[in-house]
């Protein structure tokens, strides 16, 4: 927003208006313009065989006009210049547009004001063309040294590369037959590296804590702050288009969210992309309806206790392998057959919990950068 | 043929997003570039055969992120015309 008006300040409009302004004499001011009757073609002759020293005393006359002017504004003003001084001053404007002699009184200001102007302009211009050269160069030297390392990088795709070692291949080969689940990416995250999935649910939590932190209003400053800063007194909209399409499209959300968490063992999807379709549905939902009815079944109780129960589940069933030393351990759970909804052990349970954590979270991001509480 | 041209069209298409984000000087206009850049990236995830990423970006990228990002552009007053109405509603 600031760059804008900075910009604007050096536009080539603003230039343009600047010019302009320096063009058109400051002293010849709109009122007299108005005065002045179109067709005067006699006094115009009249004035273009003026003398010099004629033409010095025209401009002390009209400066004396000007500054009546400045004291006495409007019809008044019009009203004094309908009377005598008025032909000085005409002449000294239509000497002015036939550019033959000008007043000197006029051009020392007008060249001053100028001089001090562009040298101010020419200032600001050259530190600009500087800043932008320096932060071109500085661009195109980090460039350089990023382009410089990529050529140091192992070739794309090659058999030997260090990443392609025997943990992936057993994760292809055995993943299935070890953790029971058909996607092998869920086996992976949930199973084999369960524990860095319950760091990235608690990072996730208290993120949301720390925008808790940040931009909760407890109800003392609530009273105090204008209604008109809060958006929540324009809640809801009662919009019917968005209503309308949210009573179709909020169910159907929702159900694939949940869905996608409970399928995550077999199909693509799993707890963090669920959750988070989920979150957005029922940010949709409050968006359309309003805060009053989503605060029916979801309010900051509800909130502590879904994502601290998730994840203290997580945390007793997946946390041993801090004390064994990260080695996985079995779990006892029959892992099923491959392909049922009810199989694969923890990995189910783990998924609801990543998934109400990572629901929560977002819908908890939105209420709190809305009105600053759950 | 047709999918490598298809593949050559989208990142040509993410590219310029990508570019016209850092560009653009009205933010709201930006975010819904963004919002662009992240549909494209998911149909890209869905052409390298990783369904699950595709499913997270078009949920977190496209959606909840740039929900909070005109939030935020509500909040701090950068969308002129919504706050006019709701000064001539109050």
């Amino acid at each position: 927003m600031s760059r804008r008006r900075d910009n604007y300040e050096n536009s080539r409009w603003r230039k343009f208006e600047r010019w302009l302004d320096g063009e058109i004499d400051p002293l010849s001011a709109k009122g007299i313009e108005t005065v002045v009757p179109d067709s005067s073609s006699a006094q115009n002759q009249a004035g273009t065989g003026l003398s010099g020293g004629a033409v010095q005393d025209l401009a002390q006359a009209y400066l004396q006009n000007l500054e009546a002017k400045a004291e006495r504004p409007d019809s008044d003003f019009n009203g004094y210049m309908e009377t005598e001084p008025r032909e000085s001053g005409q002449m000294a404007i239509q000497l002015k547009e036939d550019g033959q002699t000008e007043p000197e009184l006029w051009k020392v200001e007008e060249t001053d004001q100028k001089r001090q102007k562009e040298r101010e302009e020419r200032g600001i211009r050259i530190y600009r063309r500087f800043y932008q050269i320096m932060s071109v160069l500085l661009c195109m030297g980090i460039i350089l040294v990023l382009l410089w390392t990529i050529a140091y990088l192992p070739i794309f795709g090659n058999a030997g590369n260090p990443d392609n070692n025997e943990v992936s291949a057993r994760y292809i080969e055995q993943g299935l037959k070890e953790t029971g689940a058909v996607n092998i990416v869920t086996g992976m995250i949930l199973d084999y590296r369960a524990f860095d999935t319950f760091g990235e649910s608690c990072v996730l939590f208290i993120a949301s804590c720390c925008v808790l932190v940040l931009l909760r209003t407890d109800h003392h400053s609530q009273e105090e702050t204008d209604s008109s800063l809060s958006d929540r007194m324009y809640e809801p909209k009662n919009d019917m288009i968005l209503q309308k399409c949210a009573c179709v499209l909020v169910p159907v959300i929702l159900v694939f969210g949940i869905y996608m968490i409970l399928n995550g063992h077999l199909s693509p999807g799993g707890g963090f992309s669920g959750g988070a379709v989920l979150g957005s549905g029922l940010i949709l939902y409050l968006n359309a309806f309003g805060f009053a009815k989503t605060e029916r079944f979801f309010n900051a109780k509800v909130y502590r206790r879904v994502t601290v129960s998730a994840l203290t589940f997580y945390c007793l069933a997946k946390s041993y392998s801090f004390f064994t030393g990260a080695n996985h351990l079995e779990s006892g759970i029959p892992l099923g057959t491959p392909g049922a909804i009810i199989s694969s052990g923890l990995i189910l349970p783990l998924n609801i919990c990543v998934g109400l954590v990572v629901a929560c979270t977002m819908y908890a991001f939105y209420t709190l950068f809305r009105k600053g509480g759950i | 043929m047709g999918m490598r041209l298809f593949e050559i069209i989208l990142l040509i298409c993410l590219m310029v997003c990508a570019v016209s984000v850092g560009f653009t000087k009205d933010l709201l206009t930006s975010i819904i570039i963004f919002m662009s850049y992240s549909l494209i990236m998911c149909v890209i995830w869905i052409l390298l055969q990783s369904p699950d990423l595709a499913i997270t970006e078009a949920a977190v990228g496209a959606g909840v992120t740039s929900i909070l990002f005109f939030v935020t552009l509500k909040k701090i007053r950068a969308i002129r015309r919504e706050g006019q109405n709701e000064q001539e509603k109050g």
